[in-house]
């Protein structure tokens, strides 16, 4: 037996496969024509599988969300995000694999959990929000940089990572991956800054072709409840300024601003992480 | 056990709205032990009138050499053909098994062959696949020479090589000058061999041991390509590219809708490829589809020997759209060559000078530039090029067996000269 979406051996009884991490029961039919999936391909119309990484949602007890989603033009999604909590506080991590660099998708995947995990180990040994965040960018880069076997063939992503609190929110970021501030009353405010030089061309980046940048990162007291929004450029390219999105409820949110940039094109990879602040 | 390998050369890129995808398949045998595999073989000899002299001499040698090519063991007879065909050895309507005693009486009658009448190649044909009826399950083989054009009607002949496909596989030479390679491409094509003009009848043993020999080195009997294309999409060609060409887009079995099996005869430790062209309904950039899905089968098991993907991808990317598989470029440039021989060949003998010498002209260029050196030789013979001016005009003398040569060799392709 072979894995309907990407044709690995599978063994019968295996929930996912081993490979692509597909579940094998009920895989949805090819949307384009209604047909089953037959080792990677529709065996009717012969559209390509889609991947584990083509649409992902996740949602945290704490009300944190995420969405990723591959977009209508590109066969891979090269972005990725991770969630997570540690001392109270919500932490995310988004990044956006370089399309031009080899194997981005593996590149921001590493990114993201590394991102995540070191963010939760220094914030328990005590350290501030804001040290935590650069010695996590700091650990993603050395993770990113070390799957490169030459400066030729360098794995490479963006980077922004959200540490949020009642009192204290932290953001760190390297190239054009965003974070935007959206009280429940007001205007939205765009917290990063992107490095780049020209549109689209970046400046910052993670990997090992990248010069030492550095992690940028800001801090701010909210004074009032709201979401934090992390996402990268094939969200906001997307939105107007300012940003004056709303939700409830945050996996919803975050579905529909997936849905408004598919539905706006849709010409990249689209990511979107939703981090609702406000006192207990 | 024979091992089978396929690969797919291909570009998966096509622009917006792109719909042609083209793939070269190369399948590979290799012989792991050479198996005791049943074979059955029929040695077709023409004696009719015009083999009379010193060609029927000849015939009889390199009949005479095919037989001692023969493996012991192996079911085979020896049938002779004018206006009907006739048993040679052995006496009955059946095979003789090879071994010392039936080889030897074999060539004793095969010397006593006189020629006389006229030429039926159709008739010949269905005794050879009466004969080798008897053998289901054994890879089959006929070898089959003529010297002469075929005489029975055209009707009658299209019917026998109708009835003979898929029982056996015919290699067929032509002796002199005087016979039609459009003949003996129709039992080619029907009958999934090779076919070769012996230009010097001297040479015709050696011929008849090489093709004997090589017959000898089958292991498998049949393979087919059972082809996958997506629903609505239209597979314009496929076609045997190397090491001669040959269409298979009409010979599809379908095994269901979508799917069909096109057949390529038996196998040996020996390398082939296939030119793919499938027209799909064109999608967003981005999108990916499988455009064909290849297996090497064998019908008669269903064992799936190898298989692969052919892939299209649609992108806004000029540079990468544009771009074009070398291989795909190669034998799209042979298979045109061949082309412009044929279409300037027929029209030279239709009178149609203007077109032949146009046809001609064009095929020596593309001959030249892609360097193929014996058929632009050859073609140097038929059509002349002030080199000068670049006028083209049609030689006045051209030697029949040139002219024969030129358009039989033009189905041998070259292959792609490895990279580096
Ligand atoms: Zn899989
Ligand atoms: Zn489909």
């Amino acid at each position: 037996m072979n894995c309907p979406a990407c044709a690995a051996p599978v063994l019968p009884g295996h929930a996912f496969c081993e490979q692509c991490g597909i579940r094998l029961e009920g895989l949805p039919p090819c949307t384009a024509c209604g047909g089953a999936f037959e080792e990677g391909y529709c065996a009717q119309c012969g559209r390509r599988a889609p991947a584990a990484s083509d649409h992902v949602e996740l949602v945290l007890d704490s009300g944190s969300a995420g969405a990723s989603d591959r977009g209508l033009r590109h066969t891979h999604n090269q972005d990725a995000m991770a969630l997570g909590e540690a001392e109270g506080l919500q932490l995310a991590v988004v990044c956006d694999g370089v399309t031009q660099s080899p194997r981005p998708e593996t590149a921001s995947t590493l990114a993201a959990q590394t991102g995540v995990t070191i963010l939760a180990e220094e914030l328990k040994a005590g350290s501030t929000q804001e040290s935590a965040t650069r010695a996590a960018c700091a650990r993603a880069a050395l993770a990113v940089a070390a799957l490169a076997t030459s400066l030729d063939d360098a794995p490479a992503c963006t980077y922004v990572s959200a540490v949020a609190g009642p009192d204290l929110v932290t953001v760190g970021w390297v190239g054009d991956s965003r974070a935007y501030w959206l009280p429940d009353d007001g205007p939205a405010v765009l917290l990063t800054d992107d490095d780049v030089a020209s549109a689209g061309v970046l400046t910052a980046w993670l990997g090992a072709d990248a010069r030492d940048a550095g992690c940028r990162a800001l801090s701010f007291v909210p004074d009032s409840p709201g979401l934090l929004m992390v996402c990268t450029d094939g969200l906001w390219g997307y939105l107007d300024e300012p940003v004056s999105f709303r939700a409830a409820v945050p996996l919803e949110g975050t579905r529909a601003l997936v849905e408004h940039a598919l539905a706006s094109g849709g010409r990249d990879n689209v990511t979107v992480v939703l981090i609702p602040v406000r006192r207990a | 056990m024979s091992d089978f390998t396929l690969q797919v050369d291909q570009h998966k890129y096509l622009p917006l709205g792109g719909r042609e995808v083209h793939a070269i398949l190369t399948v590979t045998g290799t012989v792991a032990q050479a198996p005791p595999t049943e074979a059955a073989e029929v040695i077709i000899i023409d004696t009719s009138g015009s083999m009379t002299g010193g060609k029927i001499r000849e015939a009889r040698q390199a009949a005479k050499a095919a037989v001692d090519a023969l493996r012991d063991g192996v079911e085979f007879a020896v049938i002779s053909g004018d206006t009907s065909a006739r048993m040679v050895y052995p006496r009955g309507r059946k095979l003789a098994k090879a071994g010392q005693s039936t080889r030897d009486n074999a060539k004793k009658a095969i010397d006593t062959l006189d020629a006389n009448g006229g030429t039926s190649i159709g008739q010949w044909l269905l005794l050879a696949c009466d004969l080798l009826e008897s053998r289901p399950g054994a890879i089959r083989h006929a070898l089959l020479m003529t010297d002469g054009q075929n005489n029975e009607g055209e009707e009658a002949f299209a019917r026998a090589l109708k009835q003979c496909e898929g029982r056996f596989v015919c290699d067929s030479l032509g002796v002199g000058d005087d016979w039609v390679p459009d003949e003996l491409r129709k039992v080619s094509n029907a009958l999934l061999g090779a076919f070769d003009f012996v230009r010097d009848q001297k040479d015709l043993a050696e011929f008849f041991t090489r093709i004997t020999e090589a017959s000898m080195g089958k292991t498998v009997a049949e393979l087919a390509l059972r082809v996958w294309i997506p629903k609505d999409a239209t597979l314009k060609y496929i076609r045997q590219v190397s090491p001669t060409l040959l269409d298979l887009s009409g010979k599809r079995t379908p095994v269901n809708p979508l799917t069909g099996d096109y057949p390529t005869g038996s196998w040996g430790a020996e390398e082939r490829e296939y030119h793919l062209c499938v027209e799909v309904p064109p999608a967003a950039p981005g999108q990916e589809i499988r455009a064909a899905w290849i297996k090497l089968v064998r019908p008669d098991t269903g064992d799936v020997h190898a298989s692969g993907n052919v892939l299209a991808h649609w992108t806004e990317d000029l540079a990468l759209s544009t771009r074009i598989n070398r291989k795909v470029a190669h034998y799209t440039g042979q298979a045109e060559l061949h082309e412009l021989i044929q279409e300037g060949l027929s029209a030279r003998a239709a009178g149609d000078t203007a077109t032949a010498t146009a046809r001609l002209a064009k095929a020596k260029q593309l001959a030249d530039s892609s360097g193929r050196e014996d058929t632009a030789r050859l073609l140097a013979k038929v059509v002349e090029i002030d080199p000068g001016t670049g006028t083209a005009r049609l030689r006045r003398h051209v030697e029949k067996a040139d002219e024969i040569e030129l358009d039989t060799g033009s189905t041998r392709t070259s292959q792609l000269r490895q990279e580096g």
